[in-house]
């Protein structure tokens, strides 16, 4: 499989992006209670988004990348196009979409105010899309703003104080990032003019560089300013601090927010500024790659770290996304054909991987009360099923072989030592202890230890609905084994990461 | 064809005014509407007209300046008629429910509302400076009696000081007025430029002038009236007075800076403008955060707003007058969304505390939802028309290399963003079991009536406005100040 870009004008990218648009509002339109009708639009708008994708993938294999464009303020467009980037991210967030979908439709069956919940949903998952099929940064911001926007009802669903001011924690972090995002964005502008994302980096290719048109100042700063506006969405330390608090939020919302969206988003962002915008020479030739991979590593080791303090199962989670998105990041700051395959996998891998533990997390809270791991004890007796896929992830994350971590653990630390950045191998290392030390304990309890004579609480649904919670979370969990099993199959993740790869490092 | 048209657009909704006067009051209502109708065809003849490269020009009674008085329509005035007509026609359609023909109230509303849309229309129009003058004290009498309209006391005192505070910028601006006459021969908006000279009276004039208009477009520090006037007044005038009212009198103000006084040098006075505009958006916006009630809050972030129009005088680039105008689109969209989406609230709730709001989401989605999409443009996020308009204002301020402007900017959109926000979480916020048991004023009004749909009409608008801004554009363009242009 070679892919060789022609781009040619196609309404794909923009239907793809509106779908998700048009279900969103016409959920919000029905109300409250017409919730079979909103249940058939939610899972038809997400299995024809997912078929979308594939009709993209399949005409990006064909060696074409389609394009849709129109101005949005003077000089400059809005860019919707699919190249073999966008449909690694676009494939991944519409699959899990429909899954985390199902999940939702099982977890919030008695929930209030679910046409308004269900309603942002789906706009969320259209800045998603916006995000992936984004042609150039301006096109990326929209999308950007509109992805805080939509997550804000979401994370602030219940309307309870903790919830608000999670929602105002995370308000503050994302908009005040995206202020200077902003600045960036103009001054970059200023610099260089308006252009389109390139592999092998827009400025690169016009000619702007340390001896060329930009000061190498101007081009630094330009690049700490949006990757301030990334790095927030991404977690990276100390940006991250809004994530934690967000778990207040609905189940499916925190696996929306740690898998699909949010903070995959902001890592897509950085992949982007790095390997597209500035590419990964000028990137390092300005020595903001060694930075970034300088604060990856710093927010891998402190998130696994604090990961390791936790008591609350989400809490852990959360600060375990923290550690593992860096891993994207520390990738393509590295470089390398070898490195870059690694983060750029990761961003499917860690998706597939995390969202299935916090599918779990939720089944264990909502039908036996567990929150916190020392309830875990003996809990596979009870869950077996979801045991299994939440053990099946946490291995996976630790990077215990053939589970999908560790393809992207071991393409990283062969591409840091392929560059000569040894130090990067020993960051793994310790990420992979820490890993180990905070999630085989809770595989542990749950396998090895006599469950309690009374579960803290929970209900009993009916049987739709734990088998809507159950599903996906196999389902998720069966990924993250096929995709290291089948790690060298064309048109697996590492596969297709491969390709784009060859695009940005000759 | 095109002069008629401009005639039409002044004389429809003045003629309707009489009629709906003299007629009895089932005829009101279609009157009116006819009235407020007609000016579409119109702006859209003339709109043809100056997108062929046209400016149009009527002497009124067939005498040409510098004897007579001149209609004039170029791409700028065009705009603001076009932002005139789509408020208009959205607050008309909430005006019918909130000021329902049967009442008093509603009887002595649409005589005073088809005057004062003439009289915007009459005053974009207008190409000299005694006739500015004219429409521009009908604009304020109209809005004066709008606010009063209801007789609550708080309204009364409000009206009474707008009223008295616009008077003296009247003077002020009817000195100046007469002060040019005397150095010009003329009052031609665009001729007085040539003629003035710029000795010690011209000055002089200027800065009267300047002065009173910033009285009226409630410039920090001058703008003590507007708060009370805008917050206190029914929601449809509310709505009219921060979407078109105070931006008449920065319209003059930017016709008198950018064509007028363009052979002067006014470097050090555009730059005390821009610090006026300045500390406008950061104080209407530390203001707007500390305010209690909904439709104060809502006010005070007209103050804020405003200010981003002033930057336009230090920038003085065809970029930024671009950004400006642009801005003043959105904001007039958007703000007049917010105030009708705020009257439903206050009409609903019976209060505009905020902490009334508590719940509101559930009860009142469409109205919340129109508030929090025009939140979106004022804060200046995409996609919206706010958002074009900063990043326009942004780039401009960027060429100039004033890194202050870019600054304040940025910060007047995060200020900006606390509270709308700040709004909104109280609307989502789940209400505590003792006040959910009261439940005062329960909505009257099914989820979807005229009143909720003509604020959300134009919240969307000012989304939509951030996705369709090319042919806006367009226009703008054919009205940049020739002054601007050339270097």
């Amino acid at each position: 499989m070679t892919l060789a870009p022609e781009t040619t004008l196609h309404p794909l990218p923009l239907v793809v992006v509106l779908v998700s648009l048009f279900a969103g509002l016409a959920i919000a339109v029905l109300g409250e209670h017409q919730q079979r009708l909103r249940t058939v639009l939610n899972l038809s708008a997400a299995v024809v988004k997912v078929a979308l994708v594939v009709w993209i993938a399949l005409i990006v294999v064909g060696g074409r990348v389609p394009e849709f464009r129109f101005p949005l303020v003077p000089g400059f467009d809005l860019v919707l196009r699919a190249d073999a980037v966008s449909v690694l991210f676009a494939s991944l967030s519409s699959a899990l979409w429909l899954v985390t979908t199902v999940y939702a439709i099982a977890y919030l069956h008695r929930a209030a105010n679910r046409a308004r919940f269900f309603g942002f949903f789906s706009i969320c998952v259209t800045a998603t899309m916006g995000i992936a099929m984004a042609g150039n940064l301006l096109t990326f911001f929209v999308f950007y703003e509109l992805l805080t926007l939509a997550t804000w009802p979401l994370v602030a669903h219940s309307g309870s104080r903790a919830a608000l001011q999670a929602g105002r924690t995370y308000l503050i972090y994302t908009l005040g990032g995206s202020a200077l995002f902003l600045i960036g964005l103009i001054w970059l502008y200023a610099l260089a003019g308006p252009q389109d994302f390139i592999a092998g980096g827009s400025l690169a290719l016009l000619g702007v560089g340390p001896d060329g048109a930009g000061p190498a100042g101007a081009l630094q700063a330009v690049f700490l300013l949006v990757a301030i506006g990334m790095g927030v969405k991404a977690a990276l330390v100390p940006l991250h601090a809004w994530l934690p608090r967000a778990m207040v939020a609905p189940a499916p919302v925190s696996a929306l927010l740690h898998a699909v969206a949010v903070v995959k988003a902001g890592a897509f962002g950085l992949v982007r500024l790095v390997e597209d915008v500035f590419g990964a020479t000028l990137a390092a030739d300005l020595g903001v790659a060694q930075a970034l991979a300088v604060a990856a590593a710093i927010t891998i080791v402190y998130g696994s770290v604090v990961a390791l303090r936790q008591e609350d199962l989400k809490k852990r989670l959360a600060y375990s996304t923290v550690s593992q998105v860096s891993y994207i990041a520390l990738g393509i700051a590295v470089g390398g054909a070898l490195a870059t395959v690694g983060g750029m996998v990761h961003l499917v891998h860690q998706g597939v991987m995390k969202i299935t533990m916090f599918f779990c997390a939720g089944t264990f809270a909502m039908l036996l009360g567990v929150t916190r791991i020392d309830q875990l004890d003996g809990l596979a007796r009870r869950l077996p099923w979801s045991a299994l896929a939440f053990s099946v992830a946490a291995l996976g994350m630790i990077g215990l072989p053939p589970m999908a971590g560790f393809v992207s653990k071991w393409y990283l630390g062969a591409g840091a030592v392929a560059t000569g950045q040894s130090w990067v191998v020993v960051v793994l290392v310790a990420s992979t202890l820490l890993n180990a030390a905070y999630f085989l304990p809770i595989v542990g309890r749950m396998w090895l230890r006599p469950p309690p004579e009374r579960w803290p609480g929970g209900e009993t649904p009916p049987r739709w609905v734990v088998f809507g919670l159950v599903a996906p979370a196999l389902f998720t969990a069966f990924c993250t084994v096929a995709f290291g099993v089948l790690a060298g199959s064309a048109y697996s993740p590492l596969d297709w990461a491969t390709e784009i790869v060859r695009g940005y490092v000759p | 064809m095109a002069s008629d048209a401009l005639a039409m657009l002044v004389f429809a909704p003045l003629i309707a005014a009489l009629a709906v006067i003299l007629a009895p009051t089932r005829a009101t209502l279609p009157l009116a509407a006819v009235g407020i109708a007609l000016p579409l065809p119109a702006l859209w003849l003339a709109t043809v007209a100056v997108l062929r490269g046209e400016t149009i020009v009527v002497a009124l009674a067939g005498f040409a300046p510098p004897l007579g008085i001149a209609w004039r329509a170029d791409g700028f005035a065009l705009t603001l008629a076009w932002l005139t007509f789509v408020v208009v026609a959205f607050i008309s359609w909430h005006a019918r429910s909130s000021f329902a023909v049967e009442t008093d109230v509603g009887r002595r509303f649409w005589p005073l509302w088809l005057v004062l849309v003439a009289s915007l229309y009459a005053l974009f129009l207008s190409a000299d400076l005694f006739n500015l003058y004219v429409t521009l004290e009908l604009v304020t009498l109209a809005g004066v009696a709008m606010i009063a309209i209801g007789g609550k006391p708080a309204a009364m005192r409000a009206a009474m000081r707008y009223l008295l505070l616009g008077l003296m910028a009247s003077l002020f601006y009817l000195l100046a007025t007469a002060l040019l006459y005397g150095q010009a021969g003329t009052l031609d908006l665009y001729q007085v430029g040539e003629r003035m000279g710029d000795g010690a009276l011209t000055v002089t004039a200027l800065a009267l002038m300047v002065t009173g208009l910033l009285v009226k477009s409630a410039i920090v520090p001058l703008h003590v009236w507007l708060p009370a006037a805008h917050g206190k007044a029914p929601g449809p005038v509310s709505a009219v007075l921060s979407a078109l009212v105070v931006k008449v009198a920065l319209y003059i103000l930017i016709r008198l800076w950018f064509w007028v006084a363009a052979p002067l040098d006014v470097a050090a006075a555009a730059l005390a403008l821009g610090v006026l505009g300045a500390a406008a958006i950061v104080y209407g916006s530390i203001a707007a955060i500390a305010q209690t009630r909904l439709k104060m809050l809502v006010a005070y972030s007209t103050v804020a707003q405003l200010g981003y129009v002033m930057l336009l005088f230090p920038l003085a680039s065809s970029a930024a007058f671009r950004a400006v105008t642009f801005h003043m689109l959105a904001h007039g969209v958007a703000k007049a969304a917010m105030f009708l989406a705020a009257a439903n609230l206050l009409a609903a709730l019976g209060s505009d505390r905020l902490q009334r709001l508590v719940g509101a989401d559930q009860r009142f989605p469409v109205n919340v939802l129109a508030f929090a999409l025009a939140g979106v443009s004022i804060m200046g996020l995409p996609p919206s028309g706010g958002f074009v308009a900063k990043w326009m204002l942004l780039e401009a301020a960027w060429q100039a290399e004033g890194w202050g402007w870019v600054a304040i900017v940025s910060l007047g959109s995060l200020l900006a963003a606390v509270y709308v926000f700040r709004v909104v979480a109280l609307a989502y916020a789940q209400p505590r079991p003792a006040v959910s048991v009261r439940r005062p004023g329960t909505s009257p009004r099914g989820r979807f009536h005229a009143t909720s749909l003509a604020a959300l009409g134009l919240a969307v608008l000012a989304i939509l406005l951030g996705i369709a801004s090319a042919p806006v554009l367009t226009l703008i363009d054919l009205g940049l100040p020739p002054a601007l242009v050339q270097p």
